[in-house]
């Protein structure tokens, strides 16, 4: 103990000072609510009258809560058509913004727009556009004799159109991070396999998407992230309907919390949440990191 | 290859363009026409009107809750970008013991996703009586931990021989800080400035937890409830001009700086 005092005593005095706003906001922000949460997962609680402690019980419920299994349900259909349209989109307006071109900036930043505007904007704009009778997405399919689509009011296709809407809102910065990755590949090596008579898709599969990996997996994992914290898009749309079926991981936990108040209950959700991210976040480093 | 290839992709391009920049132009034109004619694909009307901004405006105290926004967001990008530049120079710059351990503590807590803390920091907010507070809005999001990272990194490229000149002229930590390495640093601060600003300004769940007086709604939050809490009255044209409120200022921010922006969002790809 006294050895880390002296050492404490030796090192920098500003270090400390300067250091002390993150320790701050670290103990107070980060570390206590931390401790809180695997303390409240143990408890029932709606803040106002005395906690009362459950046990497991909250964890028991978790497993045979339809609504919350149906919310993981949903979050699993959100991911599966978000990240293949994401990589897939991103990826060829990548490769055409990679060519000589002029204008590139401009398109760049026509298709980075969605990006910064708020989600609330998005998710009441494309409302509009879903919109069955008078949408605009509708209104160009009865045009070109198609049948109208019950975009946001089938709950087949709600959770689909959320997943839609969210790839052209994120899909600019992903084209960016594939353009920074297409940018770092040598030209000499498509030349090579030029001279060696490789095909286009040749070149694409052997060259272009194994130099991607990298990319390809942050799309993955901040689109895993971004469908367990998938919040304003159905609250603002569809609130959670037609039939739960865009009740999302984040929506269910924020009704149970601020609606119910059902504090433990919400927190254990959270936690779980938490652990499955974290799971997919590590199988994903184990892949990178084994290719 | 050559001139055949080119246009497939500017046709490509095109399109892409078009099915980004058409919704917002739809969108922009429907705030004003009646709400007869908003179901059109066309985007022009011979009854443009301002009638969906007064709803806007005479329903829900929509100005306030712009300077609300504009406050917040403000606070915290001032003091993201004072205490990360600080505590990240103390991180790059000083010798102390446990440095090393502050540097794992913060990459640690960069993977802890915001699921696990959000119920207890809101437990917190009712135990300090921030709850319809400005406090609440700004002091979590008062420090950056990414922004903290992207200073200390930055920092560390700096030549020690600025700082050993600057103290023989009597120069203190603070002084090395503010007076050489600020100057040296506008690309990490406009990064740390852009990324903490739109963070705050398009935070919409925090806000809804711990906020619930409209005197002091954020923006986002204030166009969420006047959507989903049935002041709209189901009136399409006043939604839409609402969300156009809410759009337009960064919109304009955004086309004189889109390269920092891009290249700001960029980064948070190098988060992981």
């Amino acid at each position: 103990m006294n050895k880390i005092f002296d050492k404490i005593k030796s090192g920098n005095k500003t270090g400390y000072l300067m250091s002390m706003p993150y320790v701050v906001y670290f103990s107070v922000f980060v570390a206590f609510p931390l401790a809180f949460s695997f303390f409240l997962i143990f408890h029932k609680w709606n803040i106002i009258t005395p906690m009362e402690w459950v046990g497991l019980r909250n964890f028991d419920r978790l497993f045979h809560d339809m609504q919350f299994l149906k919310s993981i349900r949903n979050t699993l259909v959100f991911l599966a058509i978000h990240i293949p349209l994401q990589i897939s989109v991103a990826l060829f307006f990548a490769i055409q913004l990679n060519k000589k071109i002029k204008f590139r900036g401009f398109f760049r930043a026509l298709f980075f727009l969605p990006v910064i505007v708020s989600g609330v904007v998005i998710t009441i704009l494309w409302e509009q556009l879903y919109s069955y009778e008078t949408g605009l997405l509708n209104l160009i399919l009865t045009r070109f004799g198609f049948a109208r689509i019950p975009w946001i009011n089938s709950p087949e296709w709600a959770m689909p159109s959320i997943a839609i809407m969210a790839t052209w809102k994120n899909v600019g910065l992903y084209i960016i991070l594939f353009l920074v990755g297409l940018q770092g590949i040598p030209g000499y090596l498509y030349e090579a396999a030029e001279i060696d008579g490789a095909k286009p898709y040749q070149r694409f599969f052997h060259i272009t998407v194994p130099a991607l990996n990298n990319t390809m997996m942050l799309v993955v994992i901040l689109s895993t992230i971004g469908g367990f914290s998938l919040f304003i898009e159905p609250f603002v749309m569809t609130g959670g309907g037609p039939m739960s079926s865009t009740l999302s991981a984040m929506l269910y936990i924020y009704n149970q919390a601020f609606y119910f108040g059902h504090m433990g209950y919400a927190a254990t959700m959270g936690f779980f949440f938490a652990f499955i991210i974290l799971i997919v976040i590590l199988i994903q480093k184990k892949v990178v990191e084994r290719d | 290859m050559g001139k055949k290839n080119n246009i497939w992709v500017y046709l490509s391009l095109a399109f892409g363009g078009l099915i980004f920049a058409y919704p917002f132009l739809w969108m922009m034109s429907a705030t004003f026409k009646p709400e007869m004619e908003i179901a059109k694909i066309g985007l022009l009307s011979a009854n443009f009107n301002l009638e969906n901004y007064r709803a806007v405006f005479d329903k829900i105290p929509i100005g306030r809750a712009l300077l609300n926004s504009v406050f917040v967001s403000s606070c915290v990008t001032f003091s993201a970008v004072l205490f990360g530049s600080i505590v990240g120079y103390a991180l790059s710059r000083l010798q102390f013991w446990g440095r090393d351990l502050i540097l794992g503590v913060i990459l640690f807590t960069m993977v802890i996703p915001f699921q696990i803390t959000l119920i207890p920091m809101y437990i917190l907010m009712v135990k300090f009586g921030w709850v319809d507070s400005y406090l609440s809005l700004i002091v979590p999001g008062m420090i950056s931990t990414f922004g903290i990272l992207l200073f200390r990194q930055f920092f560390l490229d700096i030549p020690q021989d600025l700082i050993d000149a600057a103290r023989i002229d009597g120069c203190n930590d603070f002084a090395v800080l503010f007076k050489i390495f600020f100057p040296l640093s506008k690309p990490v601060i406009i990064t740390v400035g852009i990324l903490s600003f739109m963070a705050s300004w398009n935070d919409v769940l925090w806000p809804l937890i711990v906020i619930r007086v409209r005197e002091l709604m954020t923006m986002p939050q204030m166009v969420t409830i006047f959507k989903v809490g049935g002041q709209a009255e189901g009136q399409i044209g006043s939604q839409l001009a609402a969300a156009a409120l809410l759009a337009v200022p960064i919109v304009i921010v955004y086309a004189f700086f889109q390269r920092y922006f891009i290249e700001s969002m960029a980064t948070t790809g190098l988060k992981n």
